[in-house]
């Protein structure tokens, strides 16, 4: 059996290298090759390691995706703030330029890292992993993953994070999930922020906004929430507790290897 | 947009795989796109081109396959193709659907030649 005479070929596998079949290859050294596999190969194969690192530490890793303006960073310190007597918070920041937001939570004493995009509208897996080495995940419980202010590109990039959570102000219009559809209706949990602005904004419907998740086939809960008034965020943070209790013991899952 | 940064991790893979094949270049590369991917296909057809240049793919033409969004009802059984603005049930009006098409976004399959 040869590769030379074609004795090596059978009724069998002869299709394979017939013209279209997956092993065909012209006199012309002409090949096609199948492949299917995730276009975003590189970056999931780099959020699959990420998503190993936080299993191994413990660590629930939360993205948030939001417009630019919405709240997320505010959203962060809060919540830091609400969980600080049990649950050790650090943040991954990302931006185009400057290291504002990193500083702003830095000084409200939570670790942070920012990550600057330069002209990138999203995070990737690999922007986040070269982040987290700049971080002792051995310290951090929950690991919020603060996305470049964009309602579309961050929806396409798998970080490695177990959770997206949608953020939408109420100065934003209530149809953005609408607007957004690829982003909203993959989001694990939606936060109407800014709620103590609703009284100035009466034509923000917090219904509609799940009516619209509803049409997505997104039946998530929707919390509206304020990081002025912790008490608004009492049902978000109970979430998180939840999700990070309900993590596997850290080595667990690799106690095979 | 994101559509120039998914064409150059996509022309890192393709490289790869023609590499592993010894070949000496890429002639096309056949992707698939599903609208839920939050992938455009005629941004990524206007981003490839730049993203080509001098990759073992620099000649290579681009196909891009569209394919629709459907879902399927566990609620009533119904399964057929859905829009972007609407995932729910469109028999039914349940919102309880699974996604059974359309978040593709795939590298389907590459050509390559030798040097002759």
């Amino acid at each position: 059996m040869c590769d030379t005479c074609g004795c090596n070929l059978t009724p069998g596998n002869r299709a394979l290298v017939e013209p279209g079949g997956h092993l065909h290859r012209t006199p012309g050294g002409h090949e096609s090759v199948h492949v299917l596999e995730g276009l975003l190969a590189e970056n999931d194969h780099q959020a699959a390691h990420n998503r190993e690192h936080f299993a191994r530490h413990r660590v629930l890793a939360v993205n948030l995706m939001s417009s630019p303006g919405a709240g997320k960073t505010a959203l962060v310190e809060a919540s830091a703030r609400a969980m600080a007597d049990g649950l050790r918070v650090a943040a991954v920041v990302g931006d185009l330029a400057t290291e504002n937001d990193a500083r702003r939570i830095r000084e409200a004493g939570i670790e942070a890292v920012q990550i600057c995009t330069d002209t990138a509208c999203h995070l990737d897996a690999h922007m986040v992993h070269d982040a987290l080495h700049a971080m002792d995940l051995e310290a951090v419980d929950v690991l919020f993953i603060e996305n470049v202010g964009n309602l579309v590109c961050p929806a396409s990039f798998d970080l490695g994070q177990q959770l997206d959570v949608a953020l939408l102000s109420v100065t934003e219009g209530d149809d953005k999930p609408a607007k957004y559809p690829v982003l909203f209706r993959a989001a694990d949990r939606v936060l109407v922020t800014k709620a103590d602005l609703a009284e100035h904004f009466p034509e923000f419907d917090r219904g509609r906004v799940e009516h619209r998740l509803a049409e997505l086939a997104n039946a998530v809960p929707v919390d509206a929430v304020s990081s002025r008034e912790p008490a608004t965020l009492g049902p978000w943070i109970d979430w998180l507790r939840a999700h990070w209790s309900a993590l596997p013991a850290a080595g667990e899952r690799f106690a095979a290897r | 947009m994101h559509e120039l940064s998914v064409c150059r991790g996509m022309l890192r893979r393709v490289e790869a795989i023609a590499r592993e094949r010894g070949a000496a270049r890429v002639t096309r590369v056949v992707i698939r796109i599903g609208p839920l991917s939050g992938v455009v296909p005629e941004l990524v057809e206007r981003a490839f081109p730049v993203a080509r240049a001098g990759t073992l793919a620099a000649d290579a033409g681009l196909t891009v396959e569209r394919v629709p969004i459907r879902v399927d009802c566990p609620a009533c059984g119904h399964t057929g193709e859905a829009s972007l603005e609407r995932l729910a049930c469109p028999s039914c009006n349940s919102p309880d659907t699974r996604v059974a098409g359309g978040d593709e976004l795939l590298l389907t399959e590459i050509e390559v030649e030798d040097d002759v």
